[in-house]
């Protein structure tokens, strides 16, 4: 049993969360490999040899892999598959557009997003926007996984590197061609893909005070900014930043939340955060009961000191 | 509303149709059926549609329920073979007197008619809402789900004309966005309105054609209910109980019920009369209190709560019911005030009004008569079983507006030892918007904090509703005047809206400067019209939202 | 240019879902079920192209209960010409519904095939690239933008970091982001018109595709509720906590 892991990186580095892939990958057999594929990414091949746990990495250069194009990938990964348990790849944009493709060729479910290995073929992964957590179990003589990242721990780096090995690079004919890619280019991430969400909440008692008081601490920790309804509706923020039940649905790394009570209706977009720190005032507000970290205290000292000290 | 936006598209556009009915409740859609089946047993045609504002048929219903059959068999003798969910037969009846710590079951025969349900079902009425609907499409009625009637509109001749659908895309500012549509006209040789208690347009026509005159002022009670999954050690299928007395003091009309349904499902519910007089008192909290008795949490120790929802109730009786008819159209089921308040039942009220009103219809379509009176419609209701039983009821809720111990008495001997039939009829002298009393004369009230298992919150309990509102509207609940809610709501009655609405819609905050202000979540709202109707100066107005919007509740 | 929209029924996305108490599922019994939102924006967006004179006709496709109906009635209530239900009973994966819709595609010949990105059910987001394999497709996912000239598609798609543009030669398959397009009210009218439209009902028994799964729901389970932390006293605490304990600043 050997698990294939297919890279995303950027030509010179590995995707940093592509460490928590192979940890997924590591728990799903003994034995990993990875693939990088791509035009002139020998070194992202070199950074993945040095993860914990992979045993061989493969290499495929060829311009067709250029733009990332789902088309060629797969085709790249179909010709290797055969030797593979598990197929994985992280659950991002570039996984998701490949991975389906590969699982449709061989004639096997795919399964998608996964949160928690339970064994070489049993897996679990929310359904219903997270509002459920399903385990299945695939009979599927080659397992294709996506994996949520955030749900595993990164694996370390090793002393010793792995071997590198040439896969000849397959060529199709493809329909699909990279145009262009157009960078975001935003002082502040965009709020369903930030790593890190500071929000406010009706606590901030007005819209200057929201801008104000906010605005340095998520620009310092390059934080997207999020508001409750509460706050949305009074005007102090604008609609877009909504996060909740009825805004939007974030999970980052760590989430701030700032003068918000923790309305079951806020909490349900953003329960999935890895880590959740609270500031307020009023030491029974819900959001404590969700918080890893809670701070009672009055937003308007301990934000600036909060942004002073990072 | 519509003067803004309508110079920039043009005139709304119209469908025609012999009978536009506002409303997709049991009232509603027994109308429709009732149409066309009495066009299909005489061998013509009658172009029926029904409008409703919830996003689906019966995403807005919720009731207790026990549902007396009777008026269901006679608008579908085999209901049971066409699969009816009305499944669950009552199998018990518990009448019981709660005071803090104990309970006191009266005596079955002790129990008045009214309290027993032998026969009935206990039901989930947006099931059996769901289940009409089909029936109706089947029929072949129209049915547009996620439209609310928004305005009435009115023939030369002061005869309604029929309804117009509210605008879609409007902005918070009143604006139109990119993608707005504007209302349709729905034109009708008789329009049938069937809101529901204290319905938008409903209020509107009893202004216009003053249907009101010589009645009692309509009165009204709030119901908040939960549904549950308990143990399957404490579920008794068919169980039907029904309480007086405590958490409410005696003075303030109210109880509660509790059905078993299958599937270890239990609805439980607290009613509340809103002619309550102190303005600290929480409907909502009265009810979680209410589950805390020992007689009442054994239920759901170990069981999960699965939906939540609130709805006002016609309570008024007969004394109450506004003229039915003007022309053009009639009001049925709650939005004339069918509910027979002693039973707590309407349903049947309501599909036995529906198909008297589709009957009046019916005959005046076949006559090529439109928009007069159907005045059929109110004798046939006066010689229906149906003006029987409210007439025997008519002094329950009077009887017991004198508070607990009297009115049981005196509801006793009205309904055990007269039958109804007494010699007097009590009148409701006062709306309820005119029975609060100031704060400083009333006793704040202090409830305890939920604990999340048995009791809850407004706001997780709005959550388990599925209540939504597109966010970018103008907010559904207007005021008349923008200062009375703190100058005289939170001055003078110590804001009840804060506590009266079940689903936290009206909030008082504090701004920068110090100055109280209202913060109306309209988001929030459940359509429920607690607000319209209590409000101490009727200074609140609730108004349709955009269309879809509002609860989808889950079966209640 | 043809066009056909694949749709799928689910619990509309207003309801918060129940987890069933045996664990079998999540509840669907008396729950109101609409119109997929991704799906909805691909009808949508296909309509939009009917509106521009690029497409000739919108067909929507779906896979499943006879209730799918429905869906499609929605979709033609937005704009699309005809409805296919491949109707079949049961719950199917998304492999399964690709190979239902690869023999659509097959009869139907479109040029362009729109799917939502991923349903807001079993959040696979998977369909339209497995349909995209199967049928040999070049596909563009995730797409905030969809342009036709030239007999060339130019779709741009969001990646993460920013987005992307491709150039696609018809047939193709696209799937729509949340971006790509906001969706009409249906009005009154519309839904009048699209109850005359046709849907062709064809069971999924007749299309000689093999719909059998190896992927097996062994239970669904509520998510673990989040467990209260600690209270920290300062702001130093705080961000020493940050720092050191969970390393995310």
């Amino acid at each position: 049993m050997v698990a294939l892991v297919i890279a995303e990186h950027n030509d010179s580095a590995l995707r940093p969360t592509m460490l928590n892939v192979i940890a997924a990958a590591a728990a799903c057999s003994g034995e990993v490999h990875v693939l990088v594929a791509g035009e002139g990414c020998a070194a992202a091949a070199q950074d993945a040899a040095t993860v914990e746990g992979v045993s061989k990495v493969l290499l495929a250069e060829g311009a067709q892999f250029a733009g990332g194009l789902a088309e060629n990938i797969a085709a790249q990964v179909l010709a290797i598959s055969g030797e593979y348990s598990h197929i994985l790849a992280p659950a991002t944009p570039f996984g998701k557009n490949i991975l389906p493709r590969v699982a449709a060729k061989l004639d096997v479910s795919q399964v998608s997003e996964i949160t928690r290995v339970v064994s070489a073929d049993t897996f679990e992964r929310p359904i219903y926007a997270g509002s459920a957590i399903a385990t299945v179990r695939s009979k599927d003589a080659i397992k294709v996984i996506t994996v949520r990242t955030t749900s595993f721990a990164a694996q370390g780096k090793s002393a010793a590197a792995a071997p590198i090995e040439a896969s000849a690079p397959i060529s199709v004919s493809t329909r699909a061609r990279l145009v262009s890619k157009e960078s975001l280019a935003t002082d502040r991430p965009d709020l369903t893909a930030a790593k890190i969400v500071v929000a406010g909440g009706r606590g901030l008692a007005s819209r200057e005070n929201f801008e104000q008081q906010l605005a340095p601490l998520a620009t310092k920790l390059h934080a997207a900014v999020g508001a409750s309804r509460a706050a949305v509706d009074a005007g102090y923020a604008a609609n877009d930043c909504q996060v909740g039940q009825t805004g939007k649905v974030v999970a980052p790394q760590l989430y701030i939340a700032v003068g918000i009570s923790g309305a079951i209706q806020h909490l349900a977009g953003m329960k999935d955060s890895k880590v959740i720190v609270a500031i307020n005032k009023d030491p029974d507000a819900p959001i404590f009961s969700i918080a890893d970290y809670g701070l009672v205290g009055d937003l308007n000292e301990v934000l600036p000191q909060f942004t002073a000290g990072l | 509303m519509m003067d803004k936006t309508l110079p920039q598209f043009g005139p709304r556009e119209s469908m025609e149709y012999d009978a536009v009915i506002v409303g997709g409740g049991p009232a509603g859609l027994s109308a429709a059926i009732r149409l066309k089946q009495r066009a299909a047993s005489e061998g013509t045609e009658v172009s029926v549609c029904v409008l409703e504002k919830g996003s689906e048929i019966g995403a807005h219903i919720l009731s207790g329920a026990v549902m007396d059959p009777i008026a269901m068999t006679e608008l579908f003798p085999d209901w049971k073979s066409r699969g009816a969910p009305l499944d669950v037969e009552v199998t018990e009846d518990r009448f019981l007197f709660l005071t803090e710590k104990k309970a006191y079951k009266a005596p079955n025969r002790l129990l008045p008619e009214c309290f027993q349900n032998h026969g009935n079902y206990v039901v989930s009425l947006g099931n059996v809402v769901r289940w009409l609907g089909a029936q109706a499409e089947e029929l072949g009625v129209e049915i547009f789900a996620g439209f609310a009637a928004a305005e009435v509109l009115y023939n030369d001749d002061g005869s309604v004309k029929g309804v117009a659908t509210g605008n879609m895309g409007i902005n918070k500012l009143g604006e139109a966005s990119a993608n707005f549509q504007p209302g349709m006209e729905l034109h009708a040789k008789y329009t049938l309105f069937a809101e529901g208690a204290r319905g938008h347009l409903g209020k509107q026509v009893i202004q216009r054609f003053d249907l009101l005159k010589d009645r009692d002022a309509p009165t009204y009670a709030i119901g908040i209910k939960e549904l549950w999954e308990i143990d399957p050690k404490m579920h008794q299928p068919g169980l039907v109980i029904h309480t007086a007395g405590w958490p409410l003091d005696s003075d303030t009309y109210g109880g509660s019920f509790l059905y078993h349904l299958d599937n270890n499902q239990v609805a439980v519910g607290y009613v509340v009369g809103l002619a309550y007089q102190n303005p600290y008192l929480s409907p909502f909290e009265e009810f979680q209190r209410y589950k805390t008795h020992p007689e009442i949490r054994k239920f759901f120790e170990g069981g999960r709560r699965l939906s939540y929802g609130a709805r006002a109730i016609a309570a008024g009786g007969l004394q109450s019911l506004p003229k039915l008819v003007f022309p053009g159209g009639a009001l049925i089921g709650c939005d004339a005030g069918f509910l027979n308040a002693s039973r707590i039942k309407g349903s049947h009220a309501a599909i036995k009004s529906g198909m008297l009103a589709a009957d009046a219809t019916f005959d005046a379509l076949r006559a090529a008569r439109q928009s007069d009176e159907l005045a059929a419609y109110p004798a046939a209701f006066k010689e229906s079983w149906l003006h029987e039983e409210l007439y025997r009821a008519r002094n329950f809720k009077p009887w017991m507006a004198k508070g607990l111990g009297i009115g049981t008495l005196m509801v006793g001997i009205d309904q055990l030892v007269l039958r109804g039939k007494a010699p007097w009829t009590l009148r409701h002298r006062h709306a309820d918007h005119e029975c609060l009393k100031p704060a400083k004369e009333s006793t704040p009230i202090v409830y305890p904090k939920p604990d999340g298992k048995l009791t809850f919150d407004r706001l997780s309990s709005v959550f388990i509703s599925n209540t939504n509102h597109e966010e970018d509207q103008p907010a559904h609940l207007t005021l008349k005047s923008r200062t009375v809610p703190v100058d005289i709501n939170l001055e003078k009655y110590a804001g009840p809206e804060q506590r009266y609405c079940p689903a936290g819609v009206y909030e008082f905050v504090r701004a920068e400067n110090g100055r109280d202000l209202l913060q109306i979540n309209a988001q929030n709202c459940l359509h429920c019209k607690t607000c319209d109707i209590k409000d101490p100066t009727q200074n609140i107005v609730w108004v349709t939202p955009e269309g879809s919007g509002g609860p989808c509740y889950p079966g209640m | 240019m043809k066009v056909l929209v694949s749709v799928k029924r689910v619990v509309d996305h207003n309801v918060t879902v129940r987890v069933k108490a045996d664990g079998s599922g999540v509840e669907t019994a008396n729950v109101k079920m609409s119109i997929n939102p991704f799906d909805e924006i691909a009808v949508e967006a296909a309509v939009r192209l009917k509106e521009a004179g690029i497409a000739t006709e919108v067909i929507a496709v779906s896979c499943g209960s006879s209730q799918s109906q429905e869906t499609l009635r929605t979709a033609l209530a937005i704009g699309a010409d005809r409805g296919i239900l491949v109707e079949c009973e049961g719950e199917l994966q998304p492999l399964a519904v690709a190979k239902l819709l690869k023999a659509i595609v097959e009869k139907e010949q479109p040029q362009l095939i729109i799917a939502g990105k991923q349903a807001i059910d079993d959040d696979c987001s998977q369909t339209g690239q497995m349909l995209a394999a199967l049928c040999d497709l070049p596909q563009a996912t995730f797409a905030s933008k969809i342009e036709y000239q030239n007999n060339l598609l130019t779709v741009t798609r969001e990646v993460d970091g920013g987005s992307e543009t491709l150039e696609l030669v018809p047939p193709a398959i696209v799937t729509t982001d949340l971006r790509l397009n906001e969706p009409r009210y249906v009005t009154l009218p519309s839904i009048v018109k699209a109850k005359k439209k046709p849907i062709d009902v064809i069971p999924a028994n007749s299309l000689d595709v093999d719909i059998a799964t190896n992927l097996e729901v062994l239970k669904v389970s509520e998510p673990p509720a989040r467990k209260p932390g600690v209270k920290v006293g300062d702001v130093n605490a705080l961000i020493q906590k940050l720092k050191s304990e969970v390393n995310v600043i």
